[in-house]
């Protein structure tokens, strides 16, 4: 079992395998399961996220009103102009937003790692998909090389907003997209470390400051820049860009500063955006109470 | 290493919006309902940290009630668990608790009827996995790294033996094993770990032995 990022891709390299491979050998091992069992609950999972993509992209609304509909405004604004950030980016962010847009609806979704960071994964993996064209294999195993990494960082530091900010989250979930996106484009095992080491050093410290407490603002938002995050290293990495520090030391520096947050900035909806007097009015309007405390 | 499978981090399937505040919690109000083996008469629900200051929103107190009601997170009658509870007839009430926890997202959920009831601390540590930390009083202290299976039990001679010779005879080998009670010949626990996995018809057959009144698999 490798407990580590440098283990991970010493073992897809030494065997000569991606390290979506080494994640499906060690979930049969593990789970005591064959091939066919393994990638077909992955299949499932796909399925899931492409259903909660589709659903964003006709436009939702969350109970609370505040978060729905911007996955639409992108794609429209997409047809109509092209992007300065370009066609895969604009499309990774509708995306990301879409499905974070059904989470925050109560919709279905598969959490990557968490719900809600549940967008950054699948957003980028169904634009890249429009210019890489992978086969449906190629797709499920996107899932498991991100799921790799995802499983190093929830062993070694943590992937709860409430125990280490954004950052675990959001973070998390980019760092595990850029690494899944350069296997699919081609890119090494250690390649894919590096993208994953660039966007999580781009993500530290952000914290989880939650309007309201509901996971709508500002996470549907993070989500896509999480998703942007990821795409720009993963083309980073590709370029043969590193990262100075290794992407271990990255995890554990996240790992460490999340220990440091504040109380009020780690999902308990009392500082950061939350605390701001626009924030505490939404949160009023959502529960029908006056302003009062503080 | 807490996060064994894949599945751990890509997965669950759930209804949003918060793996740890609805997913994660929905597993800790269906442990309970697991261990106690029926629908309770009433639910004492206290939420401490996180979970005590953002609950409303994330719909903790909703996953929480589905749990308890015996449903998975994907499942999407989660949504109306606490009117269902309430046609139901079941009381539910929920304590904003104040004190500090090891834990930020820490739940503690006490369940029961006519016949009995049962307390358990459970923590929500990420990503929807859940921790069961304390039940009954007794502290569970499990590594996390095995599975795991609790035991109810009446104290009586041959409860034991009973359990470690349904395990020594599927060839399943225990690393790590308590005992406890409050009170002596009264209900007890066990809470053993062990090193391969247990699949349904052990734990079956367990629930057969001598003296247990209840199994469940805590850690997979």
């Amino acid at each position: 079992m490798f407990r580590n990022v440098a283990e991970l891709v010493e073992l897809a390299e030494s065997e000569g395998i991606q390290i979506s491979e080494v994640m499906i050998r060690q979930e049969m091992e593990v789970k005591e399961k064959t091939r066919e069992e393994v990638v077909g609950q992955m299949e499932r999972n796909l399925d899931v996220m492409e259903k909660a993509v589709e659903d964003g992209l006709k436009g939702v609304r969350s109970h609370s009103g505040l978060t729905g509909g911007d996955a639409v405004l992108i794609q429209k604004y997409m047809q109509e102009k092209e992007p300065l950030s370009g066609p895969i980016l604009m499309d990774a962010v509708s995306k990301a937003v879409a499905t974070n847009e059904v989470n925050a609806a109560m919709g279905t979704i598969c959490a990557t790692p968490t719900a809600g960071s549940a967008g950054c994964v699948p957003g980028t993996l169904f634009a890249v998909k429009n210019k890489l064209n992978p086969t449906r294999e190629q797709m499920v195993r996107y899932l498991f090389t991100s799921g790799a990494f995802g499983f190093v960082v929830a062993n070694n530091a943590s992937i709860s907003g409430a125990a280490g900010g954004c950052q675990a989250e959001v973070g998390s979930a980019a760092g595990m997209a850029a690494a899944a996106i350069v296997e699919m484009a081609g890119g090494t095992p250690s390649q894919s470390a590096e993208a994953m080491a660039i966007t999580l050093k781009n993500m530290l410290g952000l914290v989880c400051d939650p309007v309201a407490g509901l996971v709508e603002v500002p996470c549907v938002k993070r989500n896509a820049m999480g998703a942007s995050n990821a795409v720009v290293a993963a083309d980073m990495a590709l370029a043969g860009v590193t990262s100075r520090i290794p992407c271990d030391e990255v995890i554990d520096a996240m790992y460490k500063i999340g220990q440091t947050m504040p109380v009020a900035l780690r999902e308990t909806a009392q500082g950061g955006l939350a605390a701001t007097p626009t924030g505490r009015e939404l949160e009023a309007k959502v529960y029908g109470i006056s302003l009062k405390k503080e | 290493m807490k996060y064994k499978s894949v599945f751990d981090i890509i997965g669950p399937v759930m209804i949003g919006p918060s793996s740890s505040h609805t997913a994660g919690a929905a597993r800790i109000g269906r442990a309970a309902r697991n261990l106690f083996g029926r629908e309770p008469k009433w639910a004492d629900i206290h939420l401490y940290g996180s979970f005590a200051k953002t609950y409303k929103g994330h719909g903790t107190d909703v996953a929480i009630v589905g749990g308890i009601l015996d449903y998975d997170t994907y499942d999407t009658r989660i949504s109306s668990a606490l009117e269902t509870a309430k046609q139901k007839g079941i009381r539910v009430k929920f304590h904003e608790e104040e004190a500090h926890t090891d834990h930020p997202n820490t739940a503690k959920v006490r369940i029961g009827d006519d016949d009995g009831d049962l307390e358990l601390v459970g923590i929500s540590i990420g990503g929807g996995m859940a921790e069961i930390v304390e039940l009954n009083g007794f502290e569970l202290r499990l590594s996390g790294n095995h599975p795991a299976v609790l035991l109810i039990h009446n104290d009586r001679y041959g409860a034991i033996a009973s359990v470690t010779s349904i395990l020594a005879k599927h060839e399943i080998n225990i690393g790590h094993m308590e005992v406890s009670r409050k009170e002596e010949g009264k209900r007890a626990l066990m809470v053993i770990e062990v090193d391969q996995n247990l699949d349904d018809t052990i734990l079956k057959e367990l629930e057969q032995g001598d003296h247990i009144l209840q199994v469940a698999k805590i850690v997979d």
